[in-house]
């Protein structure tokens, strides 16, 4: 007789009715060149990953456009409104991504601060608003408030994305309690984007119980991005099924792990 | 509004305006949209046109033209987390 080892049996991810293979997605920006890039993603094993809106470079032309660098089948381009800080400028680069015609999926983000980059949930709610009705997909990056989650659930969000720290800063899940807390009172996907850096920070975020996590810098900015690629690939797997098997319980006396019967006399 | 011949062709009197294009003033030649963008050697397939604040469909770049004075915006994707 053989031995199956058998992982729990997890529920597949889907985000605004649509399935995804990789609970890890991942940025495209701030990378040292794009081939490096391109094996990054590809160690990572994530299936979406995001993109931004700018302004064509007309005086270099033909020079970067990611697509060029991106194959659109083998990707799930997600479009960002970063470096947005209005409901109204969201709104626009929305809808000129939404053009370039992948798909109706928008990782929103209204910025409030440009020092912290934290998100003006205000404006984060009044840009759901608009775009929900515009038939968008909103994926809304958020903070860490419970409150603004189920208010965006509420208008009809994809997914909640609260943040684990800052954008970029790498300082991990500052605050477990808080994602948790969104995680057990919204119904729809809960992906932590941000903040995460490195793979311990995943694979604690993952523990958690979200449904998955998005991240760029700790992948872009690390000595050797296709070794952090597959790193993170493995923290996000181990996170989740150490969620999905349950930890032990958190005790402040020791129990031993041996019998302490049958000691010699 | 007249349509240009050939596909992204100029008009046969090509007139010159002048417009802003992604912030910038520039010389331009009256015509499709589409002619603006084969003059600056893009792809139509790769960029997104913004015109006067609102956004030109693909399929419209031929039979949209450019006037004096407009403002237009060419984005596409790149690198972002």
């Amino acid at each position: 007789m053989t031995t199956t080892v058998t992982a729990p049996v997890d529920t597949p991810l889907v985000i605004g009715g649509r399935t995804f293979r990789s609970r890890l997605m991942v940025g495209t920006g701030k990378y040292r060149d794009n081939e490096i890039m391109g094996r990054a993603l590809e160690a990572s094993g994530a299936e979406i990953v995001t993109v931004a809106v700018r302004r064509v470079d007309l005086d270099r032309r033909k020079a970067e456009g990611i697509l060029f660098h991106l194959d659109p089948e083998q990707y799930f381009l997600l479009a960002n409104t970063a470096g947005c800080y209005s409901a109204e400028e969201a709104v626009r680069y929305a809808r000129l991504a939404r053009e370039a015609g992948f798909n109706n999926f928008l990782k929103l983000e209204v910025i409030g601060d440009r020092e912290t980059l934290l998100p003006d949930t205000a404006g984060l709610l009044e840009a759901t608003r608009a775009l929900v009705a515009d038939g968008f997909q909103v994926m809304a990056y958020t903070s860490d408030d419970l409150i603004t989650a189920l208010r965006l659930e509420d208008l009809g969000v994809a997914a909640v994305m609260p943040l684990a720290s800052p954008i970029g800063s790498g300082l991990g899940l500052v605050n477990p309690y808080g994602v948790r807390t969104i995680k057990r009172r919204v119904s729809v996907p809960v992906i932590v984007d941000a903040g995460v850096g490195t793979a311990s920070d995943a694979c604690v975020t993952m523990e958690q119980g979200v449904d998955g996590i998005l991240m760029n810098t700790a992948i872009a900015e690390a000595t050797d991005p296709v070794a952090m690629g597959a790193a993170m690939r493995l923290a996000v797997e181990a996170g989740r099924l150490a969620y999905l098997a349950g930890r032990m319980p958190r005790r402040e006396i020791a129990v031993p792990s041996s019998p302490t019967t049958g000691m010699l006399g | 509004m007249t349509k240009a011949a050939g596909a992204g062709a100029a008009p046969a009197t090509a007139e010159r305006i002048t417009i802003r294009l992604n912030g910038e003033p520039r010389v331009a030649t009256r015509g499709p949209v589409l002619h603006l963008l084969h003059t600056l050697d893009l792809d139509p397939r790769m960029v997104v046109v913004e015109l006067n604040r609102t956004i030109v469909r693909r399929q419209a770049l031929q039979e949209t033209l450019i006037h004096e004075g407009d403002e237009i915006e060419l984005v596409h994707f790149v690198g972002g987390g």
